[in-house]
């Protein structure tokens, strides 16, 4: 299990041939409560760098972008009754969808836990 | 290099305090405030309604009217004063009594909206005006009073010390124990209260919908206002994130969003502030405009909207039956009270009765939209017994 994390405050943790991706606890904590996530639907194809979700803190609409290119298997549905779980537990119970990984060496290409601590200081 | 320099963001006498408590501090309207405390927004919207929320409001533009060469008959006085700023005002002002708060309208030659703002006659010196606008829009229409008072009266901005607002159920209970003689206040009216040896204005009013009270308190004494108000356990320091979510549940406009240049008052809905008086004798900037409003020539009128899923924002498509874009959202966000999605925005008359279906376009896809009664949350203001 690695995890990596990028720049804009994702992490994507690879599980064997799928991924979860969720927002840091540092991103939780920055965009404040929030009150509605928008996830993508099962099956879609994303690209790196493609918006794959959007949460909305009382303030403001924050674009979720995918980690690494693949294709959504699930999403966490308990977000929708729930979204505080973002707040509360966003490495876990707060996390927002799992995808396959079509090019997993993109993953190598992103912050480990150090170089993440570093941006998020 | 396009992003405003944060040095050139003006701090209020309150920084520190706000730092300490571990508010997150951002930009608005030119000052450096906090958007929330740790607990967070929600938290602080729910307790304010609950118990009390303190409130720094500092950026925003006290200041005083007072007339010259006074005949020294307090009515003729009042009456001087008010004709100054009901030059560029929709409300009636020379019809309030001493110590009596307006809120009302300042306009451009057009009827669009310059700012909304509070006006109201001293209850001890006749001839003098306190006024309250806007921080967005504080020089301009600090400029414009200046100019309409000439040589005729003297305009003294009081935006030097601090101005706070304690809001929710339990500020008159606080304010009992801070200062007693407060609690006497009616809504919409203020006084000049000592406490130590300063001398405090004090209104009961604000802009959550609840009871509370707002205090200009001079600079050397804010710190010790601050302190003693949150050393009651029952209050607790609120950002400006609750206090837009506070002022969109009670469905009051926030200047820049659902009023600007463009907007009429009674398109915004806000014709109480437009006074009989004034408005029958059409003495106020682009009151020709407002008159035919008034007769039923509108092209649109601002409205609450309960909408489904994500939050709509300022700027967001309202979408009519059909499909068809009929307004826009000018605010819009999530309502912690009612937990769930809440907007205004305006539409042409014949889609704004409450119940109408509509529907609001998020990120390119159409959310259904129901048209509500204004506010979306009841005023619990205070009335005193008659």
């Amino acid at each position: 299990m690695t995890t990596r994390f990028t720049k804009d405050h994702e992490y994507i943790r690879v599980e064997g041939a799928t991924a979860v991706v969720g927002i840091t606890n540092y991103a939780q904590e920055q965009l404040g409560d929030i009150v509605f996530v928008e996830l993508p639907a099962v099956g879609k194809v994303l690209k790196q760098g493609d918006e794959a979700a959007v949460v909305e803190s009382v303030k403001a609409a924050s674009e979720i972008y995918a980690p690494a290119s693949g294709t959504v298997t699930e999403v966490n549905a308990a977000l929708s009754g729930e979204p505080g779980l973002v707040n509360a537990d966003s490495e876990g119970a707060g996390w927002m969808f799992k995808m396959t990984l079509s090019a997993p060496a993109e993953v190598d290409g992103l912050l480990d836990d150090a170089a993440y601590a570093e941006i998020s200081k | 290099m396009t992003d405003a320099p944060t040095e050139l963001l003006k701090t209020v006498l309150l920084d520190g305090k706000h730092r300490a408590l571990g508010g997150r501090m951002v930009p608005f309207s030119g000052y450096s405030l906090p958007v929330q405390y740790p607990t967070g927004i929600i938290a602080e919207h729910k307790w304010t309604r609950e118990h009390a929320g303190l409130f720094d409001v500092s950026h925003m533009g006290p200041s005083f009217l007072e007339i010259s060469g006074k005949t020294g008959d307090p009515e003729a006085d009042h009456a001087a004063a008010a004709a100054v700023v009901e030059t560029l005002v929709c409300g009636d002002i020379k019809g309030l009594k001493p110590g009596q708060i307006r809120y009302t309208l300042l306009l451009n030659d057009t009827g669009g909206t310059l700012d909304d703002l509070m006006i109201a006659r001293s209850p001890r010196f006749p001839g003098t005006l306190y006024i309250v606008v806007n921080a967005g829009t504080k020089e301009n229409d600090f400029r414009l009073i200046a100019e309409a008072a000439g040589g005729k009266a003297k305009f003294t901005r009081a935006d030097d010390g601090a101005l706070l607002a304690l809001q929710g159920p339990e500020a008159a209970a606080v304010m009992a124990d801070f200062l007693p003689a407060t609690t006497g206040l009616g809504f919409m009216t203020y006084g000049s209260f000592e406490w130590r040896d300063a001398r405090l204005m004090i209104s009961r009013s604000g802009y959550t919908g609840e009871d509370g009270f707002e205090m200009l308190v001079p600079a050397n004494h804010a710190a010790a206002v601050w302190d003693a108000l949150l050393a009651d356990p029952r209050v607790k320091p609120i950002g400006l994130g609750a206090r837009d979510s506070l002022r969109l549940e009670a469905g009051l406009p926030l200047y820049g969003h659902d009023l600007d240049e463009t907007i009429s008052p009674t398109e915004a809905g806000l014709n109480f502030a437009v006074s009989k008086r004034r408005r029958e004798a059409a003495d106020f900037p682009g009151a020709t405009r407002i008159v035919r409003e008034f007769g039923g020539e509108l092209n649109r009128i601002r409205v609450g909207l309960l909408v489904e899923g994500a939050p709509a924002r300022d700027g967001a498509d309202i979408l009519g039956p059909d499909g068809a874009v009929v307004g826009k959202i000018t605010s819009g966000g999530f309502s912690p009270s009612l937990n769930r999605a809440i907007a205004l925005g305006f539409v042409p008359p014949g889609l704004s009765a409450a119940g109408t279906q509509l529907a609001v376009s998020v990120r390119g896809r159409a959310q259904p939209a129901t048209v509500a009664p204004l506010p979306f949350v009841p005023h619990r203001y205070f009335r005193k017994p008659a």
